[in-house]
């Protein structure tokens, strides 16, 4: 899901860039209001797992590779906003030093992965979870609804991103500038394989690490972000 | 143990078993991420891909170790950049 350099133009990079400042600095304004010194390891950690977590690369066999974001996770424990933080540190490191994910492409990509993503899994698990006991199994399906729904959509926002590309871009004759797919291509590309197969590894992993917590560090579940 | 501790030691194992990210697709013959192939490069990446120029044709082994050692430097930083976040944010008063 991380959007290279040349596939979007510049009017979408842009767009997105504009769309995540104001988001970026809510972020950090209502993380300072309840920030607490003990509570930056815990950031780092979201930061360093979401980071490590999208390294491993999951093969569709003969097809494409994917991979689980895990901003699910942490904005279930740290919160969305404290989440967007973290998810956009790993983001960032990940387009500077290795290439992941184009420079021009970080506001779509940290839109798609540090926004949408921990937003949409953080509510739902809200839902779901809703006067839940922390020990329930209820938490741990949240948790997995959660991740698989969390990652989809942000999946299929990717899709409509790349699949704008040739109507918004292209040469006199037609010619697309720059993501050449169309949006039914992009669309099912994107939403296919992660509904398929990216979006249950997200879900595992989100369901998993909750159960190990209810028995480990129960308070984690409980204080409810930062 | 404290609860943090268990939980860095988790990512340890995570950076460990990184290489299995590399290793899978391989196995598997899967191709990279759809929409992730090279167009233009704005930006040049001191270690793009999370391999080391050179060590391609050294094979799986090799770009194993470049992985986890990738993953422990972007944590590195990531650590060092959260920190910061963290000490402009808890300055109160502004």
């Amino acid at each position: 899901m991380h959007i290279p350099d040349g596939y979007l133009g510049p009017s979408t990079c842009g767009f997105f860039y504009a769309v995540m400042i104001p988001i970026w600095i809510a972020s950090s304004k209502i993380v300072k209001k309840t920030l607490k010194a003990k509570q930056v390891p815990m950031l780092a950690i979201g930061a360093a797992f979401t980071f490590v977590i999208m390294m491993f690369n999951v093969p569709i066999p003969g097809g494409s590779t994917g991979h689980a974001v895990g901003g699910v996770l942490v904005a279930i424990l740290l919160g969305p906003w404290a989440a967007c933080i973290a998810i956009t540190v790993a983001l960032v490191v990940q387009a500077l030093l290795f290439g992941d994910g184009g420079i021009t492409a970080i506001g779509a990509n940290c839109f798609n992965m540090a926004f949408i993503l921990p937003f949409v899994g953080y509510y739902l698990y809200k839902v779901i979870s809703y006067n839940a006991p922390i020990d329930s199994n209820r938490r741990i399906f949240a948790a997995a609804v959660a991740g698989y729904i969390g990652i989809n959509v942000a999946a299929f926002l990717a899709g409509v991103e790349f699949g704008l590309q040739p109507m918004l871009h292209h040469t006199a004759s037609g010619q697309a500038l720059y993501s050449p797919y169309g949006l039914k291509v992009a669309i099912y590309a994107m939403a296919g394989e992660h509904l398929l197969v990216f979006g249950w590894v997200e879900a595992i992993v989100t369901a998993l690490v909750v159960k190990y917590l209810q028995k480990q560090s129960p308070e984690l579940l409980r204080e409810g972000g930062l | 143990m404290k609860i943090t501790t268990k939980l860095w030691i988790g990512i340890v194992v995570l950076i460990i078993l990184s290489p299995l990210g590399l290793i899978l697709p391989k196995h598997f013959k899967a191709g990279g991420a759809w929409g992730e192939a090279k167009l233009s490069s704005l930006w040049k990446a001191p270690l793009p891909d999370y391999a080391f120029k050179g060590w391609e044709e050294k094979g799986l082994s090799h770009s194993s170790i470049a992985y986890i050692i990738s993953a422990l430097l972007g944590i590195v930083i990531i650590v060092i950049a959260v920190w910061l976040i963290g000490k402009i944010l808890l300055k109160k008063g502004d």
